[in-house]
């Protein structure tokens, strides 16, 4: 009973992938849809694997081409996400520390916020063309605000006592700012950090259907036009994949730098 | 020479919401000598911890001036250790690097900050927890860290507010032995805000019983008590009782008040 319950306790986790796999590989194959308009799992994973390594070319232009396609979508995140970080942490510290700089841009930021980055596409390509660089600045977009928000916050909610200890022990601004503001509101940081990825990698994708023709949001669009809806769904299981490894990055970052919160917070029990 | 002078000092807060101005200390005139141990003793809300903020250069007076070793005080300095109600640590720092932390802000070495802020450690009886985390310490414990922290400063004026009222009836009394140790070895002028009858005559050279409403001095006592103080000896007690009778004609006067202006 108890060996069971062990062995459960390390399943437990892959129940409900497992589940909804077989079901979707039973009723694929059942008939009910044209097997074309609902590939099951395994046709998804023939495709895929072709696509990654060129095993039978089922997959044609595309066959052994993954990594291509999968590192240009992700130089594209990584590139708006950190200028988005950089710019997004220094403009958010700013505003939450000094008021007279809050007052200057703040309002024009918050009205900017509520347009969507997508809305941005016809003039990210005026400006940009048609290639990386309009990918990047719609992925910089979606990045920025939330990364912008928490740090904001972070800084804003920074304990006023702590800064008086600061000051106490003979800090200037500049020394409260780096060694109080700023290690205070990083757990607010990396909040918005992993709202920000979700956002470049979402963007990433939707740039790459319409003004791009490399990565794996323009594979995904290129293969709906071609009928070839395994391929579109290994391209959508890659992007999720790939979104949660960049997820899981930061998580990773960020057990490092904020390990003094361990054991203080209902997180910190997580494995 | 005087360290602490304080000289009609007023602190009138502005309510601008209800219109109504409330005088929280009303001239305030007190001297503390070098190597005194002052504690400021009085009812909650008589402005015994503005008087200390200000000391500290976290608040200004309405008028009046506060100057240490005759320089005027305008802002918070490193020569003004202050304990805070609340240890008040950086919760990502361990204890050493707390206790160090103002030769972090000066830029110093890793390696003479972890030193010299082992000495302190060491002397706040925290030997072993140089690498905890404050949210791993109790709380009398975080309060040594921030005394640790303010000592180290080598300051010539160390401000308490209140440091022991979070604390247990056994910590309280371990602490203020571990102070008043402390304050003989180290020597320093001590101001310590209190509400604690037994506290303030435990550790003080001189007392201030303070009144509420507004905040005004009624009397400074010096305590002629040989140390370690017996809190049950008659002399503890013929003081306590004055204390006492201070603080109670003191509430018979505002009950009055509030008969006078219901």
């Amino acid at each position: 009973m108890r060996q069971a319950l062990a062995m459960f306790r390390r399943l437990d986790r892959y129940i409900v992938p497992v589940l909804i796999l077989g079901g979707w590989e039973v009723f694929s194959r059942s008939g009910a849809l044209p097997a074309a308009l609902l590939p099951a799992p395994s046709t998804v994973l023939w495709a895929w694997a072709d696509w990654v390594f060129g095993t039978d070319g089922n997959t044609q232009t595309y066959s052994g081409n993954w990594l291509f396609d999968m590192l240009a979508s992700f130089s594209r995140v990584l590139a708006g996400f950190a200028i988005a970080t950089a710019l997004a942490v220094s403009v958010g510290v700013a505003i939450g520390w000094s008021r007279t700089v809050e007052v200057i841009i703040e309002r024009t930021l918050q009205t900017l916020r509520p347009i969507p980055p997508v809305s941005w596409i016809p003039l990210a390509i005026i400006w940009f063309g048609i290639a990386n660089k309009p990918a990047i600045f719609l992925v910089f977009l979606g990045a920025f605000f939330p990364i912008l928000l928490n740090t904001i916050h972070g800084v804003k909610t920074c304990d006023r006592n702590l800064i008086r200890a600061g000051a106490m022990v003979g800090g200037g601004n500049r020394q409260l700012l780096r060694f109080i503001v700023l290690p205070a509101a990083l757990p607010s940081i990396f909040a918005g950090l992993r709202i920000g990825i979700g956002s470049a990698w979402m963007l990433t994708v939707t740039a790459e259907m319409v003004a791009v023709k490399s990565g794996l949001g323009y594979v995904l669009w290129d293969s709906y036009y071609f009928l070839r809806y395994d391929l579109v769904l290994a391209a959508m299981a890659s992007i999720g994949l790939l979104g949660f490894l960049s997820d899981f990055g930061i998580r990773l970052v960020m057990a490092r730098v904020l390990h003094w919160q361990r054991n203080t917070t209902i997180q910190s029990g997580e494995s | 020479m005087a360290t602490i002078e304080i000289s009609g000092v007023s602190k009138v807060f502005k309510d601008a919401k209800r219109k109504a101005d409330v005088t929280a200390l009303d001239d305030i005139n007190i001297k503390v000598e070098k190597n005194q141990f002052l504690c400021l003793l009085g009812p909650s809300g008589c402005g015994k911890s503005t008087l200390l903020n200000m000391i500290a250069g976290f608040e200004k007076p309405s008028s009046g001036t506060v100057t240490v070793d005759g320089q005027l005080i305008t802002a918070p300095g490193s020569e003004r250790g202050v304990v805070f109600q609340q240890a008040n640590l950086m919760p990502w720092l361990p204890v050493w690097e707390n206790v160090g932390f103002h030769l972090l802000l000066r830029g110093g070495q890793k390696a003479v900050r972890r030193e010299t802020a082992q000495r302190y450690i060491d002397m706040v009886g925290l030997t072993g927890f140089e690498n905890h985390y404050p949210s791993e310490l109790s709380g009398g414990m975080n309060q040594r860290v921030g005394i640790a922290r303010a000592l180290l400063m080598n300051p010539q004026v160390i401000l308490m507010d209140e440091p022991f009222g979070a604390l247990d009836e056994q910590t309280r009394m371990d602490m203020q032995n571990e102070l008043v140790r402390i304050w003989q070895e180290h020597q320093g002028t001590i101001v310590f805000v209190t509400h604690g009858i037994d506290e303030a005559l435990t550790l003080g050279t001189h007392v201030a019983v303070m009144s509420a409403r507004p905040g005004r001095i009624r009397e400074i006592i010096p305590l002629d008590l040989s140390r370690p103080r017996d809190i049950t000896s008659p002399q503890f007690n013929e003081i306590k009782r004055h204390v006492l009778d201070l603080l109670r004609s003191e509430r018979a006067k505002t009950s009055l008040e509030t008969l006078d202006h219901p």
